[in-house]
């Protein structure tokens, strides 16, 4: 699935500079811990989170994840933004919940990656 | 095996925000080495869990990395609490992490048993009142 329609079902809006026409998101995964995330999140393109400090930008760094969401309406810290915008990573925010972000891409047709 | 390059770091435990600073020169370092794509993510993960262990449990500590042409040792050192019981550290979900570290984003027990899964080569020294000592070899084409 392209970022581009990722934003327009979570109905999110984009707050880092890094352009995004061309990225393709296999499967995501999403949680509020970022080890959970560093352990089961591989090959995944998009991490959904709550966590609003800028280690889930090094976490996304770490297991070159392109776009982070932050879900629950939360505004991204700027430590958040300017780190990303230093690695190039998308950080996108939804005033949906964890469960209904995850849902709705689903949905969609995003799948976790872990279920075939 | 001849020695590429060797890089040190000091962690601090006082600026949560930076922390995970080094794994990322680490990373990009690996990258304009050429190394595969794969093992960088699993070298950086696993660096990045070890760092972040010194900043929330350890006090802050020293990063050693050590590059060879096909494989990373990566050390690192802190002269923290320690882990009384490494055993039951080790085990997938155990944490003594506070709600506040919670809050964080750290604390599901899944960084020591995810950093030996990354790793060929996993060792974790420590000693109570003295510190902790991990070391972790990854090889480049296992
Ligand atoms: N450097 C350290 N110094 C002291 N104690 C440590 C250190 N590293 C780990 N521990 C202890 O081992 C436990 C398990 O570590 P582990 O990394 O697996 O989980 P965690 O850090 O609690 O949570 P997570 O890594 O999932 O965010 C920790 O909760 C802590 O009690
Ligand atoms: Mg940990």
């Amino acid at each position: 699935m392209k970022l581009e329609q990722i934003m327009e079902v979570l109905e999110a809006k984009v707050c880092t500079d890094a352009a995004f026409d061309d990225i393709e998101i296999l499967a995501a995964c999403g949680s509020d811990l970022m080890s959970d995330a560093l352990a089961f999140g591989e090959n995944k393109g998009l991490l959904l989170t709550g966590l609003n400090n800028p280690q889930c930008i090094r976490t996304a760094e770490m297991m070159d994840i392109n776009c982070v969401v932050l879900v629950r309406g939360k505004e991204p810290d700027d430590a958040l933004v300017t780190l990303a915008n230093e690695k190039e990573i998308v950080v996108m925010r939804t005033d949906y919940s964890m469960y209904t972000s995850c849902g709705l891409l689903y949905s969609a047709g995003l799948s976790g990656g872990d279920i075939s | 095996m001849a020695q590429v390059l060797t890089q040190k770091y000091v962690v601090g435990a006082d600026d949560f925000a930076a922390a995970g600073a080094a794994s990322a020169a680490v990373k990009k370092t690996l990258k304009q080495l050429s190394f595969p794509v794969d093992f960088i993510r699993r070298t950086s993960i696993a660096m990045y869990e070890g760092e972040i262990n010194m900043v929330i449990h350890g006090g802050g500590g020293i990063a050693s990395v050590e590059i060879y042409e096909d494989c990373v040792k990566i050390t690192l050192a802190d002269t923290g609490p320690g882990i009384p019981d490494i055993e039951q550290a080790m085990q997938e979900g155990f944490s003594t992490a506070t709600d506040s570290i919670r809050e964080l984003g750290f604390g599901a027990g899944m960084g020591l048993p995810n950093i030996k899964k990354q790793s060929d080569e996993f060792e974790i020294i420590s000693e109570i009142g003295k510190g902790t000592k991990l070391t972790i070899t990854l090889n480049a084409n296992s």
